[in-house]
């Protein structure tokens, strides 16, 4: 017969760690996606001489390590004399950091549609807005959507890491449990990676379907 | 009118366009012909302002296409082109691809922009395919769509950049036919083409291009029949 | 307002054992690197055996390693395995973590290889009298190596950013580790952490622009 300590009110604890998990995973990629945006396709219409600085700037937060950025900017607000609850400093990275995946996605996306086609569009006598908005935005948004996809779900593992800066989102959460009952680590890790896992998995494939079908459709 | 007067452009040191004149006009239809790489595409998309210019420069009706104050949009309302790879809009069914400038730059409603789509799709032939979205559609039906995209915006003046280059030749005839029937309903046209017997049979004149000028102008028969320079007929020779 | 005085020069002169820990730091990927590639390799073969258990067990570990978090599975390998009786440092846990999060990407990344390269290929090499072996080393391996070059060389920089959960776990020596003591001591964060940034920055751009300069001379087709 299997015993556990585990109580349905530290259930209860992480279906609320794993609410938080998915109210930092919103924010950061709604906004993320939103910054990601510009910047991207910022990169794609400019000349390249113009953009270099902002590319240089971006790729700062894809190759320094998620902890040390959440850690460098928790500590920054202090300096101002500004108290930032960690809960905002975790969005204010993860959507500094999404943004910056994103914008590749954005930039490939409008690049991947060809001049040719925009030129058509143009010599209709569509405007450039109405061009974006008309045609690079729909054609480019298949192109974006499975690596949007991919990135939001890795994003919703990257939460994970907000707990060393005192966040208590799932992970956290199931620390804090590990360590009062110190001898079921695994029953309740179990439960926490379910939880990611029944989060992360139909997603996933519907990103993996949808690609197949938009290469099927090309 | 489009009058073309002294254009030069160069891509770096590539001298594209070296000093062309050219005047076309109203109903006339003027085939382009020369070797590839010869400026003949370019030059077309110079005339609806696609593409900037160094030097001279071209009236469409009076209006200096390259002067600063020019409003392209509104002028390329008036100027249809159809290019080599046809650009159709992959995610607009066959029926939106021709209706959405009609509603986004004429302002058209949408009852108003399908009415006339219908009647532009079923002159090209293409009255049974509305719903159906260009990649279902062979090369040669996405052509002719991308005419009647082009035509539902009644422009005054209709330019053809190779268009049946890239077309499998038993879908080459449909695509001609199309414009052998423009042609007879008075459309002002110039076409940069490949098909010299098509440029014979509906050209009013025939510009032979070489090293980015017209070496050569004048009426089919002259071209065709008796070129007055030896270039013209050795190019003649190699094609035919 | 700023009321803030840096103080650059204690945190520079901790600069050697930082430099240090970015050594540890550098072998950690390195290791989880090697023992993922392996795996990964492995498992793509799993993957494409034919034989329905095998593929189900690959595919197992596949999915867990891509739908958790990474610092889930160092944490499996740190709290979890030692339930069951299987008690190991910080360090091993976390090569463990890392290298299982490795061999899942990985998996596919080999499976794709594999199907990058048509049947055709080996069967043209066949009829010129290669043997079997020969037409796999000569013809269709090359191919394969090129197709996951890059998703490989952009995990190894994933592997890298991964190390720095080690100090989550207690780790203290590597560079995240190293720094994270600094801090501790003196709570001078912003200076050693930007630091560190910096390093594992540059370690990140080595890595990327050798793999740049590495394509460039290995594949001139």
């Amino acid at each position: 017969m299997f015993h556990t300590a585990l109580t349905l009110k530290d259930l209860g604890l992480l279906a609320q760690g794993a609410g938080w998990t998915l109210m930092i995973t919103g924010i950061a990629i709604v906004g993320g996606t939103a910054l990601g945006t510009l910047f991207g396709v910022f990169r794609a219409v400019v000349p390249w001489w113009a953009s270099i600085w902002l590319g240089f700037l971006l790729d700062i937060f894809r190759s320094v390590p998620l902890l040390i950025q959440l850690v460098l900017i928790n500590a920054v607000f202090p300096m101002f004399g500004m108290r930032v609850s960690p809960f905002t400093v975790s969005c204010i990275v993860l959507a500094i950091y999404t943004s910056a995946y994103c914008s590749e996605i954005v930039r490939g996306g409008v690049l991947a549609v060809p001049a040719t086609t925009r030129r058509a569009a143009r010599s209709l006598g569509l405007t450039w807005w109405q061009d974006m908005v008309e045609i690079v935005y729909p054609i480019a948004l298949r192109v974006m959507l499975p690596s949007w996809i991919g990135l939001t779900l890795g994003v919703m593992k990257d939460t994970a890491l907000v707990g060393w800066i005192g966040v208590v989102e799932l992970l956290k959460q199931s620390q804090i449990l590990i360590s009062r009952m110190q001898n079921e680590p695994l029953f309740i890790l179990m439960i926490a990676g379910l939880i990611y896992f029944l989060i992360s998995f139909p997603i996933a494939r519907l990103g993996a379907r949808l690609e197949g079908r938009f290469r099927e459709n090309d | 009118m489009i009058e073309i007067e002294h254009v030069k452009k160069s891509f770096g040191s590539l001298q594209v366009l070296d000093d062309v004149s050219l005047t076309v006009n109203k109903g006339e239809v003027v085939s382009i012909i020369g070797g590839s790489g010869s400026g003949k595409s370019t030059l077309l998309m110079t005339i609806n302002g696609l593409e900037p210019i160094q030097a001279g420069r071209i009236l469409v009706d009076g209006v200096e296409v390259h002067a600063k104050g020019t409003n392209l949009n509104q002028l390329r309302q008036k100027i249809g082109i159809v290019f080599q790879q046809w650009n159709a809009f992959p995610h607009l069914t066959v029926m939106e691809n021709v209706t959405l400038a009609l509603r986004k730059v004429l302002g058209k409603s949408r009852e108003e922009a399908n009415a006339i789509a219908v009647k532009q799709l079923e002159h090209v032939g293409l009255g049974d395919k509305l719903r159906s979205f260009p990649g279902k559609l062979s090369g040669g039906q996405q052509q002719r769509m991308a005419i009647a995209r082009a035509l539902a915006m009644e422009p005054k003046y209709m330019l053809f950049d190779e268009v049946t280059s890239a077309l499998d030749p038993q879908l080459v005839g449909e695509v001609l036919d199309t414009m052998r029937l423009l042609a007879k309903e008075g459309m002002t046209m110039i076409l940069v083409t490949h098909e010299m017997a098509f440029a014979r049979e509906v050209s009013d004149r025939v510009a032979f291009f070489k090293a980015g000028t017209v070496h050569e102008i004048g009426p089919p028969e002259q071209i065709f029949g008796k070129p007055q320079t030896p270039e013209t007929a050795s190019f003649l020779k190699s094609v035919l | 307002m700023f009321n803030y005085s840096f103080h650059w020069r204690p945190a520079l002169q901790a600069l050697p054992q930082m430099l240090q820990g970015a050594l540890v730091t550098v072998e950690l990927a390195i290791l989880s690197m090697l023992i993922g590639v392996a795996i990964g390799v492995v498992l793509a073969l799993m993957r494409t055996s034919g034989n329905k258990y095998l593929d189900y067990l690959a595919l197992v570990w596949i999915e867990v390693a891509r739908n958790t978090p990474a610092l889930f599975q160092i944490y499996m390998a740190y709290f979890g395995l030692g339930q069951l009786g299987i008690r190991i440092d910080s360090f091993v846990a976390l090569l463990a973590g890392i290298a299982f999060n490795n061999a899942g990407y990985l998996a596919e990344t080999f499976r794709g290889g594999l199907r990058a390269v048509p049947s055709t290929q080996a069967r043209a090499a066949r009829s010129l009298g290669f043997s079997a072996l020969a037409a796999f080393r000569l013809i269709v391996f090359p191919q394969m190596f090129r197709a996951v070059f890059y998703p490989v060389t952009n995990q190894a920089v994933w592997a890298i950013l991964m190390t720095s959960l080690g100090v989550v776990v207690g780790l203290n020596t590597d560079l995240t580790g190293v720094t994270q003591r600094f801090n501790v001591l003196t709570f001078r964060t912003f200076e050693y952490f930007a630091i560190a940034a910096v390093l594992y920055y540059l370690i990140a751009k080595f890595v990327t622009l050798s793999a740049r300069l590495l394509a460039w001379r290995l594949f001139r087709y």
